[in-house]
């Protein structure tokens, strides 16, 4: 009986826990939507920012909080790639090894201010790139690095041994056994992971502001070279992201509709951070089906 | 407590030069880092023929097994020599990627790759250079075949292996093995995951393919090993304590630690 009381209780614990935090989430959404979603408009979406009060659309921040995540994951993906099947497959249980690890969480306990500091200070003044979209873009993916190869790495490692011993059976090398076997078991778990580190990386601010800047030139949608000054597509150009742009409005924003202006900019980064997160979940099941059950 | 065997007593036959040899280890040992597990490995496999390797948990079958085709390269040390061909194939400069390619191995799990059924069997062909459709599908169907699978999968090649059954995984990664053309097969205990008439379908497609291949067969299960193979050899704490035709070893054992354990009064 005592055992079943017991049970009891640290269920019924358990459950209020698992309801509040659902709870204060579920808030929280419903806070900011209803603030914001008001004031959301099309010509909010895609207007242009007024540079001196702040006021007006963003447009321009929209598109260049992604522009700086594809660019940060074309940087990203590739190398914590290759860092996780290190990891998880080459790399043998040493110092060297250790210390890597050790580096690799030390990176990702990083505050993403420092991280953007050291962005401003190496690639904005020392390199005299400036503020711009490639300075961002690197800087986060300091800050996207660790997190990604430790995805990629359990991922990888999740895969049961004996596919890795199939493989070498039939005189596969190691090196075709990992890209040919192991790794499209892997690709769901770390698809949904870099869509989720995708999440994060569109939400970030903090590291942008010494990088990417803060103010978004108008530009010219119609150019598409990346190598124009006034393309959207030029790498070297100032980019203040939407989260950049919540952050400025609310700190230093002239306009009368501030308040408004933040409120309806952050609904927009919360609707598109949540569709990361569904996205991930979708597209992680549509490959795991897609790989493990019948095409 | 275990009985105690003398380790220097041990009965096992060796072949003359009539008879054709698909491999032979000499002086063969294993370590685990300082772990001695393989003791002074001595047998030698006759051609088209299935040889069992029985004996108790952690008598070291799986290991000399492994050894054989270097699959426990990275995780133990193996010296002494292993003959394959007239080359001595545990040296440090042989293509071990080569070697797995004539020296095929199942495991104990069944391990088909989360792939199709077609793409289980040819994946690993490509890899090697066979391009050719035609090629490819010959040997699918070959395979498959051999493995007795065929009529069961042949109108499904593009499911996914995971959807079968574990007997016909297991049937599938014999498939996956033979059609490698490989000389030697190598399993570890195949059927120890499968239901008795998974098994039974297993039993009779090694005793169909010994006429191809040499088979060497580790398993628990006596009674497998009486039905299917033509040698028996018995390991007793990394020891090969008795090599002989099955027949004999079951019916005469020589020595005592196999007399008991064939008896069932072991330990
Ligand atoms: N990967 C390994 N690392 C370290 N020691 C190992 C490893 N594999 C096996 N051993 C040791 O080698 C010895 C023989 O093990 P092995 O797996 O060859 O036995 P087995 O006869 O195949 O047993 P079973 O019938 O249970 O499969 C055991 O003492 C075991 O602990
Ligand atoms: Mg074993």
């Amino acid at each position: 009986m005592n055992a079943k009381r017991t049970d009891f209780v640290a269920t019924v614990v358990i459950d209020l826990i698992v309801a509040s935090v659902v709870g204060i989430l579920f808030f929280l959404l419903a806070y900011i939507l209803t603030a914001g979603l008001p004031h959301v408009s099309w010509s909010f979406l895609t207007g242009a920012t007024d540079a001196f009060s702040g006021a007006g659309g963003i447009g321009v921040q929209l598109f260049n909080s992604f522009y700086l995540l594809v660019l940060t994951m074309l940087i990203s993906v590739p190398i914590s790639l290759g860092a996780g099947i290190y990891l998880a497959e080459y790399a043998k249980d040493n110092w060297r090894t250790s210390l890597i690890r050790s580096a690799i969480e030390v990176l990702s306990s990083l505050p993403s201010v420092v991280v953007g500091l050291f962005g401003f200070l190496l690639f904005v003044v020392k390199f005299k790139i400036g503020f711009s979209v490639i300075s961002g873009s690197i800087a986060l993916t300091f800050f996207n690095l660790p997190l990604l190869t430790r995805n990629i790495e359990e991922s990888l490692s999740a895969v049961s041994r004996s596919q890795r011993e199939a493989g070498l059976s039939l005189g596969l090398s190691k090196w075709k056994t990992e890209l040919g076997i192991i790794l499209p078991v892997a690709l769901p778990g770390i698809v949904t992971g870099i869509v989720l580190s995708a999440g994060r990386v569109f939400g970030e601010a903090a590291a942008l502001i010494y990088t990417a800047g803060q103010s978004a030139p108008v530009t010219n949608f119609a150019d598409w070279n990346p190598m124009d000054p006034a393309s959207p597509l030029n790498p070297f150009r100032p980019a203040e992201t939407l989260a950049v742009h919540i952050w400025k409005v609310n700190t230093e924003g002239l306009a009368s509709n501030a308040a408004a202006l933040s409120a309806a900019a952050s609904a927009v980064l919360i609707i598109a951070v949540l569709l990361f997160n569904l996205g991930a979940r979708l597209l992680g099941n549509y490959l795991y089906r897609r790989v493990t059950a019948s095409k | 407590m275990l009985k105690q065997y003398s380790f220097e007593e041990t009965a096992v036959q060796t072949f003359d030069d009539k008879t054709s040899l698909a491999m032979r280890t000499e002086d063969m040992q294993v370590f685990y880092g300082s772990n001695h597990a393989m003791f002074d490995a001595n047998l030698a496999f006759p051609k088209n023929q299935i040889t069992a390797l029985i004996g108790a948990s952690g008598s070291g079958k799986s290991t000399y097994l492994r050894s054989l085709n270097r699959m426990n390269d990275g995780i133990a040390t193996v010296t002494g020599k292993i003959w394959y061909h007239g080359v001595n194939i545990n040296e440090p400069g042989v293509n071990i990627y080569e070697i797995r390619r004539h020296i095929g191995m199942v495991f104990q799990r069944p391990n088909p790759f989360a792939k199709s059924i077609r793409e289980n069997i040819v994946y690993a062909l490509r890899a090697n250079g066979i391009k050719k459709k035609a090629e490819l599908e010959e040997r699918i169907e070959q395979s498959l075949k051999g493995a007795a699978l065929w009529d069961e999968v042949k109108d499904n090649l593009d499911k996914s292996a995971l959807s079968l059954s574990g007997g016909q995984q297991q049937r599938l990664c014999i498939a996956r093995s033979i059609a490698m053309a490989p000389d030697v097969l190598l399993l570890d205990e195949p059927c120890s995951a499968l239901d008795p008439i998974s098994t039974v379908k297993v039993e009779e497609t090694l005793l169909e393919l010994q006429k191809k291949y040499s088979i060497i067969i580790v398993t628990h299960n006596m009674q497998q090993a009486s039905r299917i193979s033509s040698q028996c050899a018995f390991f007793h704490l990394g020891h090969i304590m008795e090599y002989a035709p099955t027949g004999t070893m079951f019916s005469n054992p020589q020595i005592p630690v196999t007399q008991d354990y064939i008896a069932g009064s072991f330990g």
